[in-house]
């Protein structure tokens, strides 16, 4: 019987129902206690297959530990204090439960050996986060964590399916690394990379998470499309397709983002140009590139989060969320701006930030491998980031023209929570060797050489060059863009609508077409049968005598004839 | 208006800082001098090829971003009205 809370997201989940459970200090004291004793456990934890059982005849091991799922499990329990800490004053009761359920089972998936944890912890992950965005309490956040829902259930399916496949095939419920050279393999790698925001579901992730309460979205930043990348580092390291995706899904975020007037729905779409990064770097899938994916995962889920946190203390303080109503703000919220403009830099992988050290990785194994195209491709889009993050965010929020508003910087724990997260992303820029020590290869890279800071200060100053030449053509307008989610929000609904139009019509035709018939049918019998019809009459039997007559005619004449 | 205008957004500061932004991208490229070549590709050794590329890339992502934004903008009530349609 293993000790259950010797597991680091067990105890977070536990945390969950203790945070629920509590009220006022005691409640918030739980919240930054819990994420911490979770960080201290993972650290504490050695390394290898810590339970291991026998289910149904096959081995699962519930909790195993080795360097990649340490670092993952590192960064989620440092997210979930952070995000804790800025979410002491939300007055919603479930959200914070619900995303230490969330966290919880993200820890799960990193530590689990075998693909049914990693199943049973991925389910969770999905009901949690789903609790998170329905903690917002909005019709609109209802409807859109229903949509969520559904393309999670359906990425959950697949990678059952997949699993059964695989166990089928192999016999083993081992979580080692796959090719996509099966069927179930390729389910499973479908299923991860819904989770990851790939295309062609990669509208979920704009669609749900904006909807989220002001400090909801921080916490839906960090998770579900982290684990996706963990998940592939460990199944599909290598798989070339994941190159492809991974840029597509890179300049699909940067084109959204850019004609995107909702200011977290801008980062949300940036969330998935980061991810693509990412998926990039595991299908190179050398030493270099995967350090690169891992470390980028981890410097991202800080930056990402400080920028949520900037963008959801302006939530906060105005009730505003769209670019057209913001600007001007860096006046009276000076902090927030300040974070803001931090987190706009480090994902935009300024040097002595923390995304410089980490995306730089994956650009050098693109280079190592001599992928001209895709190094070409990374560095239009790390200009990109730039453009569509890392200015236009901050640029929108805090500058342009002034909105009139004046509201001061948030309560004292969210300022806390992002001077945190500020401190972080720089310390990490600077700082580099402890992450880099946590990575799981051993890192042969030295991100500061002369070549590559000029290299990148040129890249990013001139695509800032850009944004303020072509300002004019960046303007935001109330609009949307309309994305792959229209396929199931409008056009099937219209096929249904459509269909049970076409089944109504069907019916009410058919109605029509045997209510006439009858109706005819019953005039001819009323005229046949009916008082004056002309089988009811009385005849005069002169009349009859006459036909009797007649027809004994015909008969004598058809005798003579025959 | 009745609040003095900040200082950051008076029309003199704005041509300031747009002086120093043209001079600090004149720094950068010119650092290159300065710094040793370790390219991989023939391109990296372009003089100034990253402030070209940025910039070039910069403004094809808008062109491209606004040709995508003519055939799939819509009004941000869009989905609503849907929601609406349906209902009703």
């Amino acid at each position: 019987m293993p000790d259950w809370l010797s597991h680091p997201g067990v105890v977070l989940i536990g945390g969950a129902l203790l945070v629920a459970l509590l009220r006022g200090r005691a409640r918030s004291a739980a919240a930054l206690l819990v994420p911490l004793a979770a960080l201290g456990m993972i650290w504490t934890a050695g390394e290898g297959v810590l339970w291991r059982a026998e289910l149904f005849g096959y081995e699962v091991t519930p909790f195993a530990v080795d360097g990649l799922s340490r670092l993952f499990a590192t960064i989620f329990a440092v997210m979930a204090f952070g995000g804790a800490l800025f979410a002491l004053n939300q007055s919603n009761r479930i959200e914070l439960p619900a995303a230490f359920l969330y966290a919880g089972a993200a820890i799960g998936v990193t530590f689990a050996g075998d693909l049914l944890t990693v199943f049973v912890f991925w389910e969770l992950m999905a009901v949690g986060s789903t609790l998170v965005i329905w903690s917002a309490n909005t019709e609109l956040a209802y409807r859109a964590s229903v949509r969520y829902l559904m393309i999670h259930l359906l990425g959950g399916m697949l990678l059952l399916i997949g699993i059964a496949g695989h166990v089928g095939d192999t016999g083993s419920l081992a979580f080692v690394a796959m090719a996509p050279d099966s069927v179930s393999h390729w389910l499973i790698l479908a299923a991860f990379l819904v989770n990851a925001g790939a295309p062609p579901l990669s509208a979920w992730l704009p669609d749900a998470y904006p909807e989220a309460s002001w400090s909801g979205m921080v916490f839906l930043s960090a998770f579900t499309t982290k684990i996706a990348v963990y998940a592939l580092m460990r199944g599909f390291p290598g798989a070339e397709l994941l190159i492809y995706v991974g840029l597509t899904m890179v300049f699909y975020g940067i084109v959204y983002a850019l004609l995107e007037n909702d200011m977290r729905r801008i980062l949300a779409y940036s969330i998935v140009n980061q991810v693509g990064f990412m998926v990039t770097g595991i299908g190179i899938g050398t030493e270099m590139a995967l350090n690169g994916a891992a470390s980028h995962a981890f410097t991202h889920i800080l930056y990402k989060a400080l920028l949520l946190m900037s963008a959801g203390s302006v939530l906060y303080m105005t009730g505003k969320r769209k670019c057209t109503d913001l600007g001007g703000l860096f006046q009276s919220m000076p902090i927030t701006a300040a974070c803001g403009i931090i987190g706009a830099l480090a994902i935009s992988s300024f040097p002595l930030m923390s995304g410089f050290v980490s995306k730089s990785m994956i650009s050098q194994a693109a280079s190592d491998e001599s992928l001209f195209i895709v190094w070409m491709l990374l560095a239009a889009a790390s200009a990109g980031v730039f453009l569509h993050a890392g200015i236009k965010f901050p640029w929108f929020v805090f500058f342009q023209k002034d909105s009139g508003l004046r509201p001061p910087d948030p309560p004292v724990n969210m300022r806390l929570a992002m001077i945190l997260f500020a401190a972080l992303c720089i310390g990490l820029g600077i700082f580099y060797e402890p992450l880099y020590r946590l990575l799981p290869y051993k890192v042969e890279y030295e991100p500061y050489t002369g070549m590559h800071v000029v290299a990148q200060l040129q890249l990013l100053l001139f695509s800032g060059l850009a944004f303020f030449v072509m300002l004019r053509w960046l303007q935001r307008t109330l609009t949307i863009t309309l994305d792959l989610d229209w396929l199931y929000r409008v056009l099937a609904c219209a096929a249904v609508s459509s269909a049970s139009n076409g089944v109504a019509g069907t019916d009410e035709m058919m109605r029509r077409w045997v209510t006439r018939w009858t109706a005819a049918l019953s005039r001819q019998v009323r005229r046949l049968h009916g008082p004056q019809g002309p089988l009811a009459r009385t005849w005069p039997s002169g009349s009859m005598a006459l036909w009797m007559m007649v027809m004994l005619l015909a008969i004598l004449l058809a005798g003579y004839l025959s | 208006m009745t609040e003095e205008k900040h200082w950051l957004t008076r029309p003199q500061t704005i041509r300031v800082l747009w002086r120093v932004f043209v001079a600090v991208l004149a720094l950068t490229v010119l650092a290159e001098l300065a710094v040793q070549h370790d390219a991989r590709f023939e391109v990296e050794g372009w003089f100034g090829f990253n402030a070209v590329f940025g910039f070039v890339a910069c403004v094809a992502l808008i062109v491209v971003a606004k040709a995508i934004g003519v055939l799939l903008k819509r009004p941000d009530t869009y989905y609503a009205e849907k929601d609406r349609d349906r209902s009703a």
